[in-house]
């Protein structure tokens, strides 16, 4: 039972990992834009689920009560608005730009979350949000039971509205925008517009997993908006396999399966007291797998598929 | 209002010691590297290990450090160099052959950073630590109060900065890596080793991240994340004075270091890093070249 209750909880998180995953799949697998702030977005969709569905706190704004499915949709449209903003000036330039403008956002972001007590808490963060389904489900399992199956759902429903858009006439736009840019704006295609868009809509969705995020755990801190998870995100989509939607979730089970199975592998092999090198030493094999798979296989796991138009297809 | 020019003066000398490293390895291999930061902290972190083994800063003229410390900061530099030049060989060399997109390049340089970072940890834990708990007197010089060790990083950067254009300007080596970051294929076309263009630009780059690194550690003091915190502001300085002229890069630094100084002093020391953002905004809005960067 304690391993079937972890497993579940696993999953959850990982779940979490994997819409991250799949929203930066579609900004750099599909249309090959980079966004170094993918922690930003996530931080900006927990704290407006936070806000959205959250308790009234004394002392932080916010705390309209509302239902976590608000919460979910209140997230997308916040970051993704944020990604709005700072696409605008930056997608137009060279990928540096946007490269180093999500960064920046992302920084900015964890700033605030820290410092603007008086609407964030700082380090105290949000606490006691609500947990869908914790008073029907009558015990923590089954509510984390019942929260994997709505996360496998939501995965499920992005998963084949992404794989539509994508094999749709502006999917192959995406593509074509990534491979060559003055090829395709020779054909008419307007090259910043389907940027920005998927800049946008990826955005959207690691803020769909923030907010899954703060109401499954039922708190938010600036501890949650580390560079760490956006480099665990790199790793997920690099090993799964970039332009892959299918490649991006199993990359984000296989990663956090690693990161959580090395947490217990080491900290049973080193003397306790040694936690801080734990850590490190995760964050540093992680990183070698991220350039051993960059090297030897950078398709990942499950590589992209060719997508071409139905009507271009030979008739046998 | 001298004392905030002499604070943003004094951050900007680590800004600028590290954008200039940043500024050449985008001109010349093509890509940011997320990893110049932790360059800074490795740097640092070798300076503190030739102090510990020396057992003292040493003392020099009343300064709070000495021969120890000065060693330190030459060891600090060719190891980081050394380090630097390894992972390109072991890493970015390897995608360059295999025609890795750009992103590729960005994404194994944020993974180098977060290992360089947390091989630091694992090495000495997250705790700060100081070459010297010696306090020196601050100077007044017309009213501004400025510590000796922060009027010697000003120097030391003013000094390094100009034997860095001379060495751009003067030399063959040197003006060899101007024109490889003018056009790579005229320049192999013309007899230049593009690969020791590649060499010493590393060399260059990490080399003097590493004397930001210990100059950091003099004045404030030595923590993994050190570096990390200087990237923005370098790549804020780097866009604001223009990408591709190094001297666009110095002048950005000095114009990041008054900006943090001034939101220190007017508004919130918290909020510093923020500024660099908001410039990189307002820059990309009005002038996205930058300063003195040419019209793309």
């Amino acid at each position: 039972m304690d391993v079937l209750s972890y497993l579940v909880f696993f999953l959850v998180v990982a779940g979490i990992y994997a819409v991250a995953t799949l929203g930066l799949n579609l900004q750099w697998g599909f249309t090959g834009i980079m966004n170094v702030g993918v922690v930003g977005f996530f931080g900006v969709g927990a704290y407006t689920a936070a806000y959205v569905t959250g308790p009234n706190y004394p002392d932080a704004f916010g705390g309209f009560g509302l239902h976590p499915l608000v919460g979910y949709l209140a997230a997308m449209v916040v970051s993704g608005a944020v990604a709005f903003v700072v696409g605008l000036p930056t997608i137009r330039l060279k990928h540096d730009f946007l490269a180093i403008g999500t960064f920046g956002i992302a920084i900015c972001i964890q700033l605030v979350a820290m410092n603007w007590k008086s609407a964030t808490r700082g380090f105290d963060g949000l606490h006691s949000l609500p947990k869908p389904f914790a008073a029907a489900a009558g015990s923590p399992f089954a509510a984390n039971l019942a929260y994997l199956v709505m996360v496998v759902a939501i995965i499920l429903l992005v998963t084949l509205a992404l794989e539509r858009m994508v094999r749709s006439p502006w999917g192959r736009m995406l593509r074509a925008v990534r491979e060559d840019e003055t090829a395709s704006a020779a054909l008419g295609k307007d090259a910043f517009r389907v940027r920005l868009q998927t800049f946008v809509m990826g955005s959207g969705l690691m803020g769909l997993s923030g907010a899954l995020y703060a109401n499954f755990t039922g708190f938010v801190s600036p501890q949650d908006l580390l560079p760490i998870f956006t480099f665990q995100v790199f790793v997920m989509l690099v090993v799964g396999g970039s332009g892959n939607n299918w490649g991006a979730i199993l990359g984000a089970v296989v990663i956090w399966g690693l990161w959580t199975a090395t947490e217990t592998v080491l900290s049973a092999l080193l003397p306790p007291g040694l936690q801080q090198q734990v850590a490190a030493v995760r964050i540093v094999m992680v990183g070698l797998i991220l350039v051993a798979m960059l090297l030897l296989r950078p398709q990942g796991l499950l590589p992209e598929r060719r997508n071409v138009s139905p009507e271009a297809r030979l008739k046998p | 209002m001298m004392q905030v020019i002499a604070d943003g003066l004094v951050a900007a000398s680590f800004i600028t010691l590290g954008v200039v490293g940043l500024s050449m390895i985008y001109n010349i291999l093509n890509f940011p590297t997320f990893a110049q930061g932790d360059h800074i902290a490795v740097g640092a972190y070798f300076a503190l290990g030739v102090v510990a083994l020396a057992g003292t800063a040493g003392s020099v003229a009343g300064l709070s450090f000495g021969w120890p410390l000065i060693l330190g900061l030459f060891c600090a530099a060719v190891l980081t160099a050394v380090v630097a030049l390894a992972l390109d060989r072991a890493i970015f060399a390897q995608l360059r052959r295999r025609d890795a997109s750009r992103i590729s390049l960005i994404m194994a340089s944020f993974g180098v950073a977060l290992m360089l970072r947390y091989m630091i940890v694992m090495a000495a834990g997250h705790d700060p630590h100081y070459y010297a708990f010696a306090i020196t007197p601050a100077l007044n010089l017309g009213g501004v109060r400025i510590q000796p060790n922060e009027l010697i990083s000003i120097a030391v950067t003013v000094a390094m900065v100009v034997g860095l254009h001379l060495f751009l300007t003067r030399t063959w080596l040197g003006r060899s890596m101007r024109a490889v970051s003018e056009n790579p294929t005229l320049a192999r076309v013309n007899g230049i080793d593009v690969g020791r263009v590649v060499r010493w630009t590393w060399i260059i780059g990490a080399g003097m991240a590493a004397v930001a690194g210990v100059l950091l550690g003099v004045v404030v003091q030595i923590h993994p994340f050190m570096g990390f915190e200087l990237l923005l502001p370098m790549f804020a300085a780097l866009i604001v004075g223009g990408m591709t002229n190094i001297y666009g890069a110095v002048l950005g630094a000095v114009l990041i270091g008054l900006a943090e100084a001034l939101t220190i002093r007017y508004l919130a020391p918290e909020y510093r890093q923020a500024v660099s953002f908001i410039a990189v905004f307002v820059v990309l809005m009005v002038r996205p070249q930058g300063i003195l960067g040419e019209k793309p």
